[in-house]
Formats: C-alpha cells, sequence, structure tokens
C-alpha cells in the first residue's frame, strides 16, 4: 500500500513547506545547526517561484534583512538556534515597536553560548519571552510533531501579519531533524491571511493610525505610501515623538494586541484531561514523553493527563488555572533547568502541588521518569 | 491493542545510520502503510564519533520518537555496540559488524554476528553499501517492512547512479542474513 498524499520527512523540512505554503517569499539568515535544514530547503526552492534567499553575514543582519524586507511587502523568514537567537534580541525589540511582521524559527538547541551544538534543548523559552528589552508583545508558537510544525509555521504568519508583530516558532532539534509521514495540505486548505493594504490616498497614509483598537494597515515601500519607520516611540505618522501621553499609550497598545486576544492566540491540546487528578504541563518534544507516560499511567487505571500549549506566549494562564482548580498536582517536564515550571507556578495560584522535572544532559526525558513522579502522587 | 517497535541503528559518523534509519522508517510508513518515526543523535563531526538513529514503527500515533525497548539493533562498531546495547529487550536481535565488533555483548536477546563492512569491500567493492547490506539483514531477521516495500526505499533514496550496487547489497543482505544462526 502506498499513499502518494504521504511525504516523509523531517521537521524543518515541514517547516519551509509552511513558510511556503503562508506564502513566505522571503528568506535572510546565517545557517546554524539544528536549524541550517530550514535555509538549505529555502535557498532550493525560494529563487525558483520568485522569491528571495540571502545569506547574511550575521543574525543581526539576518533580521534587520527581514524586517526590511517586510516592509517591502514581503512575508519573510529567518531560522536560527540559540546563539543566533541572542544576537537577534535588538533586531525582535526594533520590529515589536515599530510592529513589522517577520518569523523567527528558533531550533533550540543546548546552551548557554554554543553549548552542544548538536544536542536538544528547551532552554530558550524565556529568552523567546524576554530576551530583547523593554515590554514588548511576544507570541511564540511551540508545535511537537512534525505535521504540526507546518501548520504552526502557517499559523506563525497569519498571526503576525494579523497583529503586525513578529511570531517565533520555537521547537528543539529532536522534533526539527525529526522524520515523519506529513501531508501536505492543498492550497486553499488552510487559511493564509495576507497583508491588509491601505485604502487611503498615500499622503493621508498613517502607518500608526489607531482607531478603536484596530490595528493600521502597512503599507509597502514601493507602493507610492512613503512613511518613516523608528525604534523610537512615534506617534501615528511614525516620526519620533517626546510626548509622554503618546509614548505610554503606544507601549500599552504594542502589548494590549496581544494581551486582549489570548484567547484566540492561546490553542492547546488536551489528553485525558476531563477526569485527570494529576496533571502534566509539557510543550515540545517533552509533551511527548509526557504523553507516552500518561498512556502507561491509564492502563494502570491512573488518572492522568496533558496539557499541552502549541502557544506558549502568551501563557496559557486560564486553562493552566482550570487543570490547577481539578488536580493534586502539576508535573512540569522541560529539557531545561525550570522555566515554564515557574509559570505553571504563577498560574497555579497555589490551588495544587506544581513539580518540575528537568533535564539538561542533551538527552529526551525518558516516558519513566515521569512516570516515577506521577506515581508518587497516584 | 498496538503494538510499538523499536529500532536502533548505531556506529560512527559518516557511516550511513542515518540514512538506513530513515530508509527503513520510509519503507513502513510510506510503502508498507504503518506508522514510523525516525529521529537521531549525532556529534558535531561530519565523520566519526558516535552516531546513532532511532526508529519506531507503530499502527498508532507516536507520541515518543525515541526507544525506551529495543526490539532490533544493529551495531557497525564496538564503541556503539558497547554504549548503545543495555536498552535491548529479551528475545530482541542484535545485529553486529564483525568487523569492527570484536566483543559480542552477552544478554537476554539474540546476537547475529557478521563481517558486513568486509563484506561491503570484498565482495561488491564499496564498503560505503555495508549500510544497506545491513539494512537486509535487519529486515530478513526481524520481517518488520516487506521485501518490496524496503527495496522501494532504498532505491528512492540512493543515487541513480548507484541503483544495482544498491539493489545488490540488500539482496546481499536478505540471503546471507537467512543462512545466519545467532551466536549461543
Amino acid at each position: 500500500m502506498s499513499d502518494k498524499k504521504k511525504k516523509f520527512m523531517q521537521g524543518n523540512e515541514a517547516c519551509s513547506e509552511g513558510a511556503l505554503y503562508a506564502g513566505s517569499r522571503f528568506y535572510a539568515g546565517y545557517p546554524i545547526t539544528p536549524s541550517t535544514e530550514v535555509a538549505e530547503i529555502l535557498s532550493v526552492r525560494l529563487p525558483k517561484i520568485g522569491g528571495v534567499f540571502m545569506q547574511m553575514e550575521d543574525e543581526i543582519a539576518s533580521i534587520c534583512a527581514i524586517i526590511g524586507a517586510s516592509l517591502g511587502g514581503a512575508k519573510s523568514l529567518t531560522a536560527t538556534s540559540g546563539p543566533g537567537f541572542s544576537l537577534m534580541q535588538e533586531g525582535l525589540g526594533f520590529a515589536c515597536i515599530a510592529e513589522i511582521p517577520c518569523v523567527i524559527i528558533n531550533v533550540m538547541r543546548s546552551g548557554p553560548s554554543t553549548g552542544f551544538p548538536t544536542g536538544p534543548s528547551q532552554s530558550d523559552v524565556m529568552q523567546a519571552k524576554w530576551g530583547t528589552h523593554g515590554d514588548h508583545p511576544s507570541v511564540v508558537l511551540t508545535p511537537a510533531t512534525v505535521q504540526e510544525i507546518f501548520y504552526e509555521t502557517v499559523r506563525a504568519f497569519n498571526l503576525a501579519e494579523i497583529y503586525r508583530t513578529p511570531v517565533i516558532v520555537l521547537y528543539d532539534e529532536i522534533i526539527g531533524h525529526m522524520r515523519e509521514a506529513i501531508t501536505l495540505p492543498e492550497p486553499g486548505e488552510v487559511e493564509v491571511i495576507e497583508r491588509k493594504k491601505p485604502t487611503c490616498k498615500p499622503e493621508e497614509y498613517k502607518p500608526y493610525a489607531q482607531s478603536n483598537g484596530t490595528i493600521a494597515p502597512l503599507a509597502a515601500y514601493g507602493e507610492g505610501y512613503k512613511f518613516h519607520v523608528t525604534g523610537l516611540y512615534h506617534a501615528e505618522d511614525g516620526f519620533p515623538t517626546n510626548n509622554t501621553k503618546l509614548i505610554g499609550e503606544a507601549n500599552e497598545r504594542i502589548v494590549n494586541k496581544i494581551n486582549k486576544n489570548v484567547d484566540k492566540i492561546c490553542i492547546n491540546e488536551e489528553y485525558y484531561l476531563d477526569d485527570a487528578e494529576i496533571g502534566v504541563v509539557a510543550y515540545g518534544v517533552s509533551s511527548k514523553s509526557a504523553k507516552f507516560a500518561v498512556k502507561e499511567m491509564r492502563k494502570k487505571g491512573v488518572k492522568a493527563g496533558l496539557l499541552r500549549p502549541k502557544t506558549i506566549w502568551p501563557f496559557p494562564d486560564k486553562a493552566v488555572n482550570k487543570l490547577a482548580k481539578q488536580v493534586k498536582a502539576i508535573l512540569v517536564p522541560e529539557m531545561n533547568l525550570g522555566q515554564v515550571y515557574y509559570e505553571v507556578e504563577r498560574a497555579s495560584r497555589g490551588q495544587c502541588e506544581v513539580k518540575g522535572i528537568f533535564k539538561v544532559d542533551t538527552e529526551a526525558i525518558h516516558p519513566n521518569q515521569i512516570i516515577e513522579e506521577i506515581e508518587k502522587f497516584a | 491493542m498496538g503494538y510499538r517497535y523499536e529500532m536502533r541503528f548505531s556506529g560512527s559518523g559518516g557511516q550511513g545510520m542515518i540514512l538506513a534509519g530513515i530508509i527503513i522508517a520510509e519503507a513502513a510508513s510510506i510503502y508498507d502503510g504503518k506508522n514510523a518515526s525516525q529521529s537521531q543523535s549525532y556529534g558535531p563531526e561530519s565523520r566519526g564519533g558516535a552516531s546513532r538513529s532511532e526508529v519506531i514503527i507503530s499502527d498508532e500515533e507516536i507520541d515518543y520518537p525515541k526507544a525506551t525497548s529495543i526490539d532490533a539493533m544493529l551495531a557497525m562498531t564496538q564503541e556503539a555496540c558497547n554504549k548503545y546495547n543495555k536498552d535491548i529487550k529479551k528475545d530482541g536481535v542484535l545485529l553486529i559488524d564483525s568487523t569492527e565488533v570484536k566483543n559480542a555483548p552477552k544478554g537476554n536477546y539474540k546476537v547475529y554476528s557478521y563481517p558486513i563492512s568486509t563484506v561491503a569491500r570484498d565482495e561488491l567493492g564499496k564498503i560505503i553499501v555495508a549500510n544497506i547490506i545491513s539494512l537486509g539483514m535487519i529486515v530478513e531477521l526481524t520481517k518488520i517492512v516487506s521485501h518490496e516495500a524496503i527495496e522501494k526505499a532504498v532505491l528512492a533514496r540512493v543515487p541513480p547512479a548507484f541503483l544495482d550496487l544498491n539493489k545488490k547489497a540488500l539482496q546481499l543482505g536478505f540471503e546471507r542474513a537467512r543462512e545466519l544462526k545467532p551466536l549461543s
């Protein structure tokens, strides 16, 4: 039996396919393990369909290039790993304050610094939220399967366009390099959001106009609209301002455009949660270990369940709080020394015990490690 | 009740262990219609260093992609054999390349020993197809995928100029495994 629609591919390949499906036609980046395949594949594919692939001199240039390309009207992306993501933080903040849609793929490896390049990790979760300075919006997606990397990459582009903000797709070496059979949807099967363009005359265009909480459309350079873009706080016309009222409003607005839409942005998978007495909150590769553990526990009649955020930022406070009300304990396995664990503890508000299961030896968390902890509460 | 079949291909970087894993997972999922996932673990070197590839085959959704209790393992080097044999389950299968692996481990599983690299070099003239011979042997010993599926998967992954060579390597693997008895 052979299914022609099924393709056996790697997570990073699915990411590239997702970017192309979403209509991205510009990639700039500096190759780095374990994200290199995204660049490798797009360097072959993009030029064939009229897109642009640019290898940059470093990651600072890479994020600046995708910001520039986005201002030119392209859906743009870059892919990197921890060391490169560190260098991108300045540009990331610029994209946040200047409200420029773009997508950053971070395939996590062991850190800090160059760490262990081929070793998986989940230790950039807090960096994805707070790596760039200042209060800023953060939208970070955490897929856990090859098929999901495809869908979440498409969703990242959609969210970037809807909210005019950078979106990060965060996964790890294991999922990035793992191969599974996936089905690539036909064009039109999955929603793709296109950028809203201004309809006013160019001389009337205000790139940061705000009325009733709407987000101003972003004109593309080269289409007759001339406007100013800066990392300084700016007024509706895009030019810098010293007006403290406008500064405060602008900062609140860029953060609130995400915070007020948490319910639309946060997506979770619930696995055996209905009657769960012991909860596991896990994302990315660790959620795979957790799912295995929960399945084993259920076979033994232990009521364990898994909450798996596909959006890690904004944090799914409501779902975690609801779970904390229901269960005796929540376990948080992650391949770092405690990052999402503290968020779960915060969102649980003391309603149940919260325990972390941490591992940084670059081997995936073994399901038995989670099973042992679940059994302590069973 | 669903099954979960776990395989590990281990050796040194450059021996094609990751490719062997990809090919058998592809045979299972694309050509045999099962679910399969392949993952890998390797060092920063492009040659040398320990390299391993793990394949899970199941009729259900595969959650955890790494091996927990191995049904079949291949070891192409002594280092890989020593490092990775501990997870083989009772009555599982271990195939070792006796060209490199001089000390076969003892356990409650079946150990098959064959000079895979030597045969690749002497009989087929290319040591590089040792991984494809191994695939043929593993498939013959375990029957985890069909001969048709593994042949299609091999031929889909190798460069056109080497189709015949790889086809021969795979057939050789089937034949030699058929005659092979486990070490007692």
